[in-house]
């Protein structure tokens, strides 16, 4: 029982046999090797499969293969500038040391890019609460939201990276 | 100037670019050709006789390789797991050591223990199979709490272990306590529950096997804290294989928290399965799998009873713990509640006189063995309760009565009567920077602010310390260590003077790619970015303990720092020889080597290159090359401490605790990357917090069944379940007995977190006659405590 | 998870068709409970019937008085309608506070409300909003549509393709989250229509109910201090380790006072 599926990466086209029951996250994984979305938890709480579908976050555990049939697909790999230069939310986690152990931090940017599209100017207590999808263990949240609302900010200024990322 | 990129300076994390890019390589994100995925089939019972495993439909089943069972295990010889820590009972006897197969074989001992494995092409194949394995199970009463496993009438997890007693040890003086009691004005009682909790690295375990006919090599890469003590003990226990024949390797790991130090079953089944099939094997564990086989933390039952004087000085403290080993011993299981625990029971105090009783117990559940802090924090949390609850008592502000019982700074060293000796550590000091920072003279005005808003306003300290950077090997040998616990480094000088370090530590969220190398850049005057830093693979690295217990700087980093030495040493010779000058006159600073009073210099990079094109060289004198390899063996213990504030306010209406401050200021000793030691505090303040309010660990009673067994219903903190935190330090007190100064920082977060939480939430409901909860303070205890102290409310 | 076909039908006719031909048909609306269900191999569908296709399902307008809500709405999209912003802003509140981001890009109405699970916010408003489920073959009221635990009014085969909702004059909803899963330990919505109140509560018990007791109350006086007086009996109500029934008992009234405060 296998189907054919075809989407946009990272902005390429793909297309490629499944299983019809392969999750969005093991497409990624197994069939394209964008090893960079990670699979924390299996009751869709834990967010470090977040990736974008159509410009929304979503959590590609939580999805098939197929319901993404036609939809652009970006993952924290397709998030810097081709030239390598870091979105400046990368930047900011980076910068702000957002990250620890690093298996969250691919979720939790790509998170956090979409909220900020959301609501450009958020405060404290709304990037947490927007963040609430997503479970770090290691960095206390601390700097990952001092991280996002630098970002927020570094996006507003509309560094070249925000725009060719999506 | 000082090297903007040397001890001292918030570098910005190297290892970052990787994982902000998606491009880090932990375990499951390795895929080798022809490999086969192997899912492991738990026992859904908690207490069970395996009466046979028939595998005859899993096998015809699509995509199955193999299925393996605990005879095909037995019939190669594989042994039990080691336990890495032997302790002896108060009468001499040793513990008992029942054996830990990886795959279970004439009983299931909790649900999750594996009673078969099965190989297929993919993952889901594998699954699917697992379901066509018809296991005879006879169900077996559970004993699932440590309530049930003292009760004499309780079943036995293990036949041979009675009483489910696995030891029952002491340390410290019990006559002298016992007098010190009897002359008491005051003793403050407690008894407490230390909750179970569950590691929860965000990265789940993974393993792959893979195995070289034409070598006889085996590979293991895993989520490990320490590769080299997965291979001695896997290699040389488990599967008898020699080391020169095993590499293990912990590529990027995705935290660890000590639930990844321990050797598991799972990373032998892959070993031994990958020969056995001719192919490489991966396991990777799903969360709920996490849950069930994960090592578990903390679960103790303890009494404790502190004899005060009038003036609230301490004259004793004697405590009684029942501790948790779960089903069966995992590898450091027995030392968190013994050498970990009641030798810290001292805290910050000189109480003179501690005995303290330990029964470490099996029950029916998963292993217990290290979480982050492992043993300190309980001792943390027990000593601290007491303290405030002490001070509740005899009328004495929270913060004058440990003023009043510190051990001062001039008694440093300080002998402790539960045989640590404390280098050096200000006490006061922390004290005094932390009230002023949380405005402790304000918090009344605060507390009737909040009182105003129907909210019930409470403050908590906790002054901890730990023993970090474990230990000297001769005295952990004694203790009953069965390893050494020294660290190891190579720095390797290439001919243009770029540098590669290789350490025993090993980093899984610490940052030491960044860490080891500003202290290598600092050291030699170059630029981090010459500096590469490896670690994880034993066949790359020398012989390492790993990282874990704060100990990678404290350890490795003077592994590091000795290794330096004996380059800086060559480098010396090589100089002199270079300049025609005396050895003796050659001064060193920041990499460049100078003939006194002249202007003669060498830098290390013409040093290196000298040593790998030796055409003018001292080769009567030195061998070509500068490569040199050390290793560390600390002398003592370090002791990191602070004083870690909190205030929280309580929402009457549904028992809801919110922080609503957390400040910490610490003695780190030395401080090497300010921002990555803030980034360590915070997420030991969250586990802290997680610990008291939110994160328990809950099996049935009756049946064993784990709870919470998921994200639904095991808490974890989340962002807005917890404020922005204020984190300081002070650097007056360096560690006295290690090159760096430094004292580790990797836990304290979480030793005095709890404590601080727990102690704010009782002072909040203490004028309602609250005087003690256990954790976690969830809304509904809190509720129920605020009404038992209430008249009844509406609803009831 | 266990092996299946999937279909994506263009129509609600093709959905019903493929549905009534399945062996064991699935709908897949947003999947996020769905999902997880299947990963962890507690439901074994032959077919999954993705409706993400079918036109009859989208879009949120008025209708009179009310809100017609296409079951294919996912909780982002009607959290920030401005329709419903407009006309029932406590419903827009409560899309935005199901699960998490993630979560409500995807989950969507019809897919919640058909689950029923008791936890879920959605059925509290249905009830508490008179709301009426309309599906390819009738409609049902919203009083009569929950039936049980993880149970519904619906037939086999039968599909939701939206929900009517009357607008209030004046409505809030208040939930008291679970802190590990994030699903309502137990959640009141409050609505006022001119005379009439009514108080749905989720969560609490195995399936949404209302306190007529409370709704009588508010219906004389709709100030949180009408509720004082009014319990709960915890009798039939959910306990679990995270919150017995009598604490939930407790939370509901809690959680409708503070609702009723938020309607002000």
């Amino acid at each position: 029982m296998s189907c054919t599926v075809t989407m946009t990466v990272n902005g390429k086209a793909v297309t490629r046999e499944v299983e019809e029951r392969t999750l969005l996250v093991h497409f990624l994984r197994e069939h394209l090797a964008l090893t960079g979305t990670h699979v924390g938890c299996d009751t869709s709480q834990c967010g470090a499969c977040v990736v974008h579908v159509d410009g929304r976050s979503v959590k590609s555990c939580t999805m098939l293969a197929v319901q993404a049939e036609g939809a652009s697909v970006t993952t924290i790999e397709g998030l810097a500038a081709a030239d390598g230069t870091l979105h400046p939310m990368q930047a900011a986690f980076r910068e702000h040391h957002g990250l620890q152990c690093g298996f969250c931090t691919p979720g939790m940017v790509m998170s956090a890019v979409d909220l900020v599209k959301d609501n450009p100017t958020p405060t404290e207590s709304e990037v947490r609460e927007g963040l609430e999808g997503n479970i770090c263990r290691c960095t206390g949240y601390h700097n990952i939201v001092k991280a996002v609302l630098a970002g927020a900010e570094a996006m507003r200024a509309g560094e070249p990276a925000a725009a060719a990322a999506e | 100037m000082a090297n903007p990129t040397g001890i001292g300076a918030s570098v910005r994390r190297r290892e970052d670019q990787r994982f902000l890019t998606g491009r880090g390589t932990y375990t499951e994100d390795i895929k080798r050709p022809n490999q086969t995925h192997v899912h492991m089939l738990r026992s859904p019972y908690a207490h069970a006789r395996i009466r046979g495993v028939n595998a005859a439909d899993a096998l015809k089943a699509p995509g199955v390789v193999a299925v393996f069972t605990g005879a095909d295990m037995a019939a190669d010889n594989v042994n039990s797991l080691p336990c890495g820590w032997l302790i002896h009972s108060k009468d001499g006897s040793p513990m008992k050591e029942p054996p830990h197969f990886p795959i279970a074989r004439d009983k299931a001992r909790y649900v999750g223990d594996i009673v078969a494995v099965v190989i297929a092409e993919t993952r889901e194949q594998a699954k699917d199979a697992a379901e066509l394995i018809d296991v005879g199970y006879e169900d077996l009463p559970a004993v699932v709490s440590l309530r049930q496993a003292v009760d004499g009438s309780a079943a036995q997890v293990h036949d041979e272990v009675a009483g489910n007693l696995c030891y029952d040890w002491h340390l410290g003086d019990a006559a002298a306590v016992d007098a010190a009691f009897a002359g008491a004005a005051h003793v403050t009682k407690l008894d407490l529950v230390n909750n179970r909790l569950v590691p929860n690295a965000m990265e789940p375990r993974a393993a792959l096997g893979e195995y070289d006919p034409a070598t006889g090599e085996h590979t293991l890469t895993t989520t490990s804290q320490n590769p080299h003590v997965i291979r001695l003990l896997m290699g040389a226990f488990v599967l008898g294989i020699p080391e020169h024949k095993l590499r293990v390797v912990a590529p990027d790991v995705g935290g660890g928290f000590g639930s990844k130090i321990f050797h598991y079953g799972e990373e032998a089944i892959v070993t031994w399965a990958a020969k056995k099939v001719g192919r490489p094997v991966k396991w990777t564990a799903e969360r709920s799998e996490s849950f069930l086989s994960d090592a578990h933390g903390r679960d103790h039952l303890t009494h404790a009873e502190l004899a005060l004087d009038k003036d609230g000085n301490f004259l004793a403290l004697k405590v009684s713990t029942l501790a948790n080993m779960g089903a069966y011993l995992s590898t450091f299981s027995t030392s968190i509640p013994t050498y970990l625990y009641a030798t810290l029971l001292a805290g910050q105090y000189k109480t003179p006189a501690i005995y303290a009783e330990v029964k470490a117990l099996f029950t029916n559940t998963a292993p217990v063995d290290a979480y982050r802090g492992a043993g300190r924090p309980e001792a943390c949390y027990l000593i601290e309760r007491l303290v405030e609850i002490a001070a509740r008592e005899m009328g004495i502000d929270k913060t004058e009565i440990r003023r009043r019982n510190f051990v001062p700074a001039e008694a440093m060293p300080y002998q402790t009567p539960v045989a640590l000796q404390y280098d050096t550590g200000d006490f006061a000091k922390n004290l005094d920077m932390a009230l002023p920072a949380v405005d402790y003279a304000g918090f009344a005005q605060r507390k009737a602010e909040a009182a105003k808003r129907g909210r019930l306003r409470g403050i908590g300290f906790a002054t901890y310390i730990e023993a970090c950077g474990i230990a000297p090997s001769n005295v952990a040998g004694a203790l009953g260590a069965r390893a050494g616990l020294y660290e190891s480094a190579e720095v390797r000088f290439h001919p243009t003077g770029s540098v590669t370090v290789f350490t025993g530590s090993h980093s899984h969220g610490q940052g030491h790619e960044t860490t080891f190398a500003q202290i290598v850049a600092e050291r030699f005057g170059i630029p981090i970015e010459n500096v590469e830093i490896v670690h994880g693979d034993t066949a790359k690295v020398p012989f390492g303990m790993g990282t874990y217990g704060s100990r990678s700087l404290a350890v490795g980093g003077s592994a590091l720092v000795k290794a330096m030495d004996k380059v800086e040493r060559k480098a010396r010779k090589i100089a002199a020889h270079l300049m025609e000058a005396a050895e003796t006159d050659i001064e060193v600073k920041d990499g460049r080597f100078t003939v006194a009073g002249t202007d003669k210099s060498v830098g290390i990079g013409d040093i290196a290159l000298a040593a790998y094109v030796p055409h003018n060289f001292p080769l009567d004198e030195l061998e070509p090359g500068l490569d040199e390899q050390a290793f560390y063996d600390p002398k003592n213990f370090t002791y990191p401490n602070g004083c870690h504030v909190c205030e929280v306010e309580i929402d009457p209406d549904t028992g809801v605790v919110s922080v609503e401050s957390f400040s910490a200021v610490d003695d780190f000793g030395r401080v090497i990357n300010p921002l990555i030691v803030e980034g360590q505090v915070h997420g030991g303040i969250v586990q802290g917090i997680g610990q008291a309010l939110f994160e328990n660990c809950v099996y049935d009673e009756d049946t064993g069944q784990l709870i919470t067994g998921s994200y639904m219903d095991y808490c974890m903190p989340r962002a807005h379940d917890v404020p922005s935190f204020a984190v300081s330090w002070h650097e007056d007190q360096p560690c006295t007995h290690n090159p760096l100064g430094v004292k580790g920082c990797g836990e304290a977060g979480t030793i005095g977190a709890a404590a601080a939480v727990m102690n704010a939430v009782i002072d909040a409901l203490a004028e309602h006659g609250v005087t003690h909860l256990d954790m976690p303070a969830t809304p509904e205890k809190v509720w129920r405590a605020l009404n038992q102290s209430r008249p009844a409310m509406a609803a009831e | 998870m266990y092996a299946f076909e999937y279909r994506r039908p263009a129509s609600l006719a093709e959905a019903v068709s493929l549905l009534s031909q399945a062996e064991e048909g699935k709908i897949l609306a947003g999947g996020q409970t769905l999902l997880p269900t299947l990963k962890q191999r507690l439901a074994r569908p032959t077919e999954l019937i993705d409706l993400s296709k079918v036109p009859e399902l989208k879009g949120i307008r008025e209708d009179g008085g009310a809100l017609v809500i296409g079951a294919f709405a996912c909780h982002a999209e009607v959290g920030a309608s401005d329709l419903v912003k407009r006309r029932i802003p406590a419903l827009a509140d409560l899309a935005v506070h199901i699960g998490d981001r993630q979560v409500r890009a995807l989950g969507t109405l019809g897919g919640s409300i058909a689950n029923a699970d008791p936890a879920a916010d959605y059925p509290a408003a249905v009830v508490a909003l008179k709301g009426t489920v309309k599906t390819d073959l009738r409609e049902i009221a919203g009083d009569d549509f929950f039936t049980g635990m993880f149970e519904t009014a619906l037939n086999p085969g039968e599909v939701i393709t939206g929900v009517r909702f009357q607008a209030p004059d004046k409505a809030a909803y208040a939930k008291f989250r679970n802190p590990a899963s994030r699903y309502a330990i137990v959640g009141v919505f409050v609505a006022r229509f001119g005379n009439e109140v009514r108080v749905a509560v989720t969560g609490a018990g195995p399936s949404v109910f209302c306190v007529t007791d409370m709704e009588a109350a508010l219906a004389k006086d709709f100030r949180a201090d009408a509720l004082s007086g009014v319990a709960v009996s915890a009798n039939g109500l959910n306990g679990d380790i995270h919150a017995s029934p009598e604490y939930r008992a407790h939370l509901v009234t809690v959680m409708a006072k503070r609702a009723v405060e938020a309607c002000a």
